[in-house]
């Protein structure tokens, strides 16, 4: 969905783009190329470990782990793997949900979401390359402590909605 | 050249080396792995071609001085609503981000609204937030939204406290070589 609304966007551009000036659109083209060439290695590297974490990771094995009654462990259970791993939304919502229906607690999944989405252990190197360490340390630290605070305040509040 | 070549791709490899011993050793995780594998591929082709496309075309028609004066230091509320914005309307993973941080960066972006965009990219995009409301209920997507904006503003007010000005300087640098800019 997103995709089409990107590929349209980006083509619609670029033909704007071309009418106005075949010049300026050949060397965006061409600067758009090469950035995208100096990621790709860390992209494809990214890519082929999530691979292996996911076929490490089922659904029935962390739903056990990270029950409602699983406490603080399961929080940074299911934080640690939301750290570590990459999973595209469209996955990681409905997985959460049926881990909730399987029986996992609320502080817990909130704790995976929020991580999933803020902290990328993976994606660190890339992180690094683009923002130096100290800012991509720090970013993802204090993302993951963020997590688990929301996770707590959800834990309490929303069971009460 | 190929020497080179092989250097940036030495860790992609090294995985591709682990695949080849799950293969023999584990089939069940090596099949697992090669779908989620391909699955992330496609996501990836759906996501990152148009941006980078965007970027080039971002990078050649939009003036720094048009740039620095919507989202430069000085920009104010109006910058930092301007890099939520952009952030939330962003569609992907969160390394999509990055690219479009340094391209905003070479073209004079505040430190602060580049964080505030990087923020907003990983945790306000619509299209997840919409997933997120129809996947775990209004009460759990609603809740965690209110938590994440001010939580973003902090995350970035805190990360320019720690990272020198030096560095700053450092990280802008390098952003300015890799997309060439001509500024």
């Amino acid at each position: 969905m997103s995709a089409v609304v990107l590929y349209g966007l980006a083509g619609a551009a670029l033909l704007l783009s071309a009418v106005k000036d075949k010049k300026k659109t050949r060397i965006a083209l061409y600067k758009g190329w090469m950035a995208f060439n100096g990621i790709l290695p860390q992209f494809i590297a990214v890519i082929l470990l999530v691979g292996i974490m996911i076929a490490l990771l089922r659904p029935e094995v962390l739903s056990r782990l990270i029950g409602s009654e699983s406490g603080w462990l399961g929080v940074f259970l299911a934080s640690g793997v939301g750290s570590i791993t990459l999973i595209p939304g469209f996955i990681a919502f409905p997985t959460a949900a049926l881990l909730l229906r399987g029986g996992a607690g609320i502080t817990q999944i909130a704790a995976f979401v929020s991580s999933l989405m803020m902290v990328g252990v993976v994606t660190l190197s890339v992180e690094i390359s683009y923002f130096g360490k100290r800012a991509a340390i720090v970013r993802n630290v204090v993302a993951y402590i963020f997590a688990l605070v929301v996770a707590v305040i959800m834990g309490l509040v929303v069971p009460v909605w | 050249m190929v020497k080179k070549l092989l250097r940036s791709y030495l860790f992609a490899l090294s995985v591709v080396a682990v695949y080849v011993v799950l293969a023999f050793t584990h089939r069940a995780v090596f099949d697992t792995a090669v779908e989620t594998a391909v699955s992330g591929t496609w996501e990836m082709l759906a996501i990152i071609p148009p941006i980078f496309v965007l970027l080039g075309l971002l990078d050649v028609w939009v003036p720094r001085e048009v740039l620095t004066r919507y989202m430069g230091p000085g920009s104010g509320i109006r910058g930092g609503f301007i890099a939520f914005v952009l952030g939330s309307a962003a569609a992907g993973p969160l390394y999509g981000a990055f690219p479009v941080a340094a391209v905003l960066m070479s073209k004079g972006a505040s430190f602060f609204n580049v964080l505030l965009l990087i923020g907003a990219w990983s945790t306000t995009k619509i299209p997840m937030l919409l997933f997120e409301f129809q996947a775990l209920g209004a009460p759990f997507a609603l809740t965690r939204l209110l938590l994440n904006i001010p939580a973003i503003i902090g995350i970035a007010w805190l990360i320019e406290a720690v990272v020198s000005r030096l560095e700053v300087e450092r990280i802008y640098e390098r952003s300015r070589l890799r997309t060439g800019a001509t500024s």
